[in-house]
């Protein structure tokens, strides 16, 4: 019975979305906005159910020693963020902003340094001319490369112009029949969610 | 003017947004297709999909991964959540995994941005892990929320993939910029990996860095592909008549715009929208 029920409001609330794209109605704007402000508070709650669940991995594999310093960590910067935020509050020069300044966000910034290093190893494995396909894309790479640097401009003007009709007809073209693809399966699956025939979600087709 | 004709432009101009007009049109369209093939028998009947590396792929990598007494790790990356159709689609492959690494008794790691990922994951492995008959061996958590930062997301993931060495690794869902990261780290500790995407961008450094990569719609062919389901398998067939019709408006709107540039015949710019 529970899954029933799961499964109506899925349909209704699917039609009523799709329904509520198609028109211009201050009733239908509004009832877009209500779905999507009752979204956010249930998803508040979700992160409830995400912390329990952090806590509890994160004290259990404690058990394990590789495991503990890293989880200790996690912990750590768990339970300090809302006991700072309450205490002191969130606004500017408060202990909060000075650890999310000074700590969250440059580790967030070093994640995302890494990412030059291993676009540099990516593209040393994948741009060797194994094969003829190989050897065009490391072609139409190197000229991509020429023409977004200095050094491209000064060699020739012709390797902008070949830089832009690569983006703009092979490269495009070929993203363009992805994201066709792409756009029908999501239709597809859609539909079969809000049908019913998808029930995966709820954990199986039962 | 009658009462019928005041009252038609105010129902237009208030309940329909005519400018939607041809999205309307067009997902009618779609939908009548899928719906037709879902339900009509003779659409029903098994047909034919072609092979897909990536999904023939699935069950070596869960083989090989049991051979070595190693996990398998699943994530469906951190740019998207339980509404969008590329995690709903990965929630069908976490199915099939999980009932093969539920059979052959190997630990499958889930970590997850959002909670409520979580908890349909949670859902989805412990009844595919009964459906194989080894319920028992469902561990709740190994289905773990890890944050709902990015690069927080990405570096628990990558601490994970480094601490524990997974066989096998599959990065199926929605990715942005942490995609390259987990494929790169992957990669390094030796990993098969299996990775599908809808983002084009972050499909550019899968398809470098894991050894299969579900390239756009194939994704969500997979679901069809591995349940064997005919209702899912018939929504494939309706992508596939869908393609053939945006196909043949591409030739007429370009057969259209052609003539219309190179004659005085007034071909209109109808294909605009």
């Amino acid at each position: 019975m529970d899954r029933r029920l799961a499964l109506i409001a899925c349909f209704v609330f699917g039609l009523l979305m799709f329904a509520q794209y198609f028109s211009r109605h201050p009733l239908a704007r509004s009832v877009n906005l209500a779905i999507l402000e009752y979204w956010q508070i249930i998803f508040a709650f979700t992160l409830l159910v995400g912390v329990a669940s952090f806590f509890r991995n994160s004290l259990s594999a404690m058990r394990n020693r590789g495991e503990r310093p890293y989880r200790m960590v996690g912990l750590a910067g768990l339970i300090a963020m809302p006991v700072l935020a309450i205490i002191w509050g969130i606004r500017a020069d408060t202990p909060f902003m000075w650890m999310f300044e000074n700590v969250q966000a440059p580790m967030q910034s070093t994640v995302f340094a890494l990412l030059a290093f291993f676009v540099a190893s990516a593209s040393y494995r994948g741009f060797r001319a194994r094969s003829l396909q190989a050897a065009i894309l490391l072609g139409a790479a190197a000229i991509i490369l020429l023409s977004r640097s200095q050094l491209g401009g000064a060699f020739s003007d012709v390797v902008t112009p070949v830089a832009d009709w690569i983006r703009n007809y092979p490269s495009m073209s070929a993203r363009r029949a992805i994201l066709i693809g792409i756009g029908l399966g999501s239709l597809t699956t859609s539909l079969r969610v809000i049908l019913g025939i998808e029930r995966t979600w709820l954990g199986g087709k039962q | 003017m009658s009462l019928i004709q005041t009252f038609i432009p105010i129902v237009q101009l208030t309940w329909f947004d005519p400018e939607r007009l041809p999205v309307f049109v067009a997902s009618v369209v779609a939908i009548a297709i899928v719906l037709f093939t879902t339900y009509s028998r003779s659409s029903r009947e098994r047909f034919k999909i072609r092979k897909i590396a990536g999904m023939d792929a699935v069950e070596d990598a869960i083989g090989r991964a049991t051979e070595m007494a190693r996990p398998v790790l699943f994530t469906p990356g951190w740019g998207g959540d339980i509404q969008r159709p590329t995690t709903i689609a990965s929630m069908n492959f976490l199915s099939h995994i999980a009932s093969k690494t539920g059979s052959y008794d190997c630990q499958l790691l889930y970590p997850t941005h959002d909670p409520v990922i979580m908890t349909v994951a949670q859902e989805v492995i412990k009844e595919a892990y009964a459906r194989a008959g080894y319920a028992d061996r469902y561990q709740e958590n190994n289905v773990s929320y890890v944050s709902s930062s990015q690069f927080g997301y990405a570096a628990a993931v990558d601490g994970m993939l480094t601490r524990t060495k997974p066989a096998s690794v599959f990065l199926l869902g929605t990715f942005e910029a942490e995609s390259l990261i987990l494929a790169e780290t992957g990669n390094s500790i030796g990993a098969i990996q299996i990775a599908g995407t809808d983002s084009t961008i972050q499909l550019s450094f899968f398809i470098v860095a894991c050894d299969y990569t579900l390239i756009g719609e194939e994704l969500f062919a997979a679901s069809g592909y591995l349940s064997k389901d005919p209702s899912i398998l018939a929504s494939v067939r309706a992508q596939d008549l869908l393609k053939l019709l945006i196909g043949l408006f591409l030739i007429v709107a370009v057969l259209a715009a052609t003539i219309g540039n190179l004659t005085d015949i007034n071909t209109g710019d109808w294909w605009l929208f």
